[in-house]
């Protein structure tokens, strides 16, 4: 129990500290792109920038629009951080650790319905920007909080036959015995190529991010839902949309890239326990790699037009996502005559 | 165990009564979403996870999100509640406490609330569900997947038809000047 406890509090603080240096990496990556220095200000390489951004939030007047309405205007933000934060209890970091003769999970909690926590917890995410929107009381941020609802219900019908294909393999909807299935079989990537598209551009879109960042979309609605918001809750939708994009990177570094395994390291014959601690620095790699993906693609790709996102979602990854299912279920028959 | 179901018991009863009193159609659905979470944790305590969550994904995720969708584009956040007139009032309050004395006359002599089953902690997992699903209950299953293609074919046809009639009544262009010049030449 108290060594949940510990483990959660960890996992919380190492949340925030990534979420909160993706907006330094980020600001690198798009510098890198651009060709410019980024900031190197604050400390050795900027380095202390996200602690000065931070301090300059909170300094910042907090303003209430006089027509807002004022109890949803501070339930938005709160929704949206508190549920981004809540995803990273059921994504397995490691292998067991074995400390001072007792084993220890390196995940909070494994339940049996693992990756259906997690759409839940995405679907919950929605209600943080919609009420924040519309609470403002201005258009242009109604506008973004009904773009980003539609486009979040859109997506999530993609996202979720992506993963029925994937769970038909593996036979269990438990984030861990998805990786051990993987470890097992091959990694995700190899028995789901398709799969792990659909699920890709998908978590671009329920995340928010470029290219198919319209809810925020500067050049058409000022700032979009969070165009009213200033100081805290600003950062707080800022460092939510960051924490987001740190939890989809690392499942889809679980669902797809094998998780903490890594291919041949359990023949070097290693301790247990470095295995493990390899394993975690494994899947905290393959995590940044996504997130740094996530950078690239935002720096490299023109926005979409809603309806071209909406089309896109219905009309191309729905029926993928369907074929990715039928095919997947022919393939789990026909794969024992090929290879008997 | 015992007093988290008290806890969501209290919260869900709470919800629901502001979900049917609150005047403003917001407040109403956040209410409703509130409600919807304290079931989804009842599901969690008698050991459903599957239901819980699934409850979470398609009520709170989808289908409210809907009704939120609503409520902002029409802009119903006035709380137009049409005031009734007085003698509308008095025969509701006299037709609902005849109603309700009518229940107490009923359960005076005390109803007994047993269990039909034995419960099964296991009955809510996704293996059990999958399998009443798709043994027991196969037939009634791919009758409510029919009966969903209908209803998804149905709004498909109703959203073509509108977009059909609005491009044969859409405003027509007018004309430029250089193509009225040409017109006249």
């Amino acid at each position: 129990m108290i060594t949940t406890a510990i483990f959660l509090l960890v996992l919380f603080v190492i949340t925030l500290t990534v979420a909160a240096y993706s907006t330094y990496g980020e600001r690198k990556v798009a510098a890198f792109l651009q060709d410019r220095i980024g900031p190197n200000r604050a400390g050795p390489f900027g380095i202390l920038q996200p602690l000065a951004d931070g301090g300059k939030m909170f300094m910042k007047e907090d303003f209430v629009p006089a027509t807002a309405n004022r109890k949803l205007f501070f339930l938005g933000p709160a929704i949206a951080m508190t549920t981004a934060l809540l995803t990273g209890v059921v994504i397995p970091w490691g292998g067991e650790l074995t400390l001072f003769g007792e084993t220890f999970n390196l995940q909070g909690t494994d339940p049996e319905i693992g990756i259906l926590y997690v759409f839940a917890m995405v679907s919950i995410g929605v209600y943080g920007i919609m009420l924040g929107g519309w609470a403002s009381n201005n258009k242009f941020a109604l506008l973004g909080a009904v773009r980003a609802a539609a486009q979040m219900v859109s997506y999530e019908l993609g996202m979720g036959l992506s993963i029925v294909a994937l769970v038909m393999l593996t036979g269990t909807l438990s984030l861990s015995g998805i990786v051990e299935n993987q470890i097992a079989h091959g990694w995700g990537i190899i028995q789901q190529p398709l799969g792990f598209i659909i699920f890709l551009v998908c978590a671009f879109a329920e995340t928010n991010r470029a290219p198919f960042d319209m809810p925020e979309c500067e050049t058409e609605l000022v700032g979009g839902y969070h165009t009213e918001f200033s100081s805290m809750k600003l950062g707080f939708y800022l460092f939510a949309e960051y924490t987001n994009m740190f939890i989809s990177s690392a499942v889809i570094a679980t669902l797809y890239f094998g998780g903490y395994h890594v291919p041949g390291l359990d023949r070097l014959g290693l301790d247990p326990n470095l295995a493990t601690i390899i394993g975690v620095a494994a899947m905290f790699a393959k995590t940044f790699f996504f997130i740094f993906f996530f950078m690239w693609v935002r720096w490299s790709t023109p926005r979409f037009r809603f309806d071209q996102l909406m089309n896109l979602g219905w009309k191309t990854l729905i029926p993928l996502g369907i074929f990715n299912i039928v095919l997947t279920g022919s393939w789990y028959y026909v794969k024992p005559l090929l290879f008997p | 165990m015992v007093a988290l179901f008290y806890l969501f018991a209290a919260i869900s009863v709470i919800s629901a009564l502001i979900v049917v009193s609150a005047r403003s159609p917001i407040n109403s659905v956040i209410a409703l979403v509130v409600c919807f979470l304290s079931i989804a944790g009842h599901y969690v305590l008698l050991n459903a996870q599957f239901l819980a969550m699934v409850h979470i994904i398609v009520y709170t995720g989808a289908i409210m999100v809907l009704f939120l969708f609503v409520i902002m584009l029409l802009n119903l956040n006035k709380a137009t509640e049409p005031m009734k007139s007085l003698g509308t009032r008095i025969a509701a309050v006299l037709a609902g406490g005849l109603f309700f004395l009518t229940l107490v006359a009923a359960i005076r002599h005390g109803i007994t609330v047993a269990p039909a089953n034995e419960f099964d902690a296991g009955v809510g997992l996704v293996r059990s569900v999958g399998m009443s699903l798709f043994n027991e209950f196969l037939l009634p299953f791919e009758v409510s997947s029919v009966l969903f293609l209908s209803a998804m074919v149905g709004v498909v046809m109703l959203g073509k038809k509108e977009a059909v009639l609005a491009a044969a009544t859409a405003p027509v262009e007018p004309l430029t000047a250089a193509e009225l010049e040409r017109r006249k030449a």
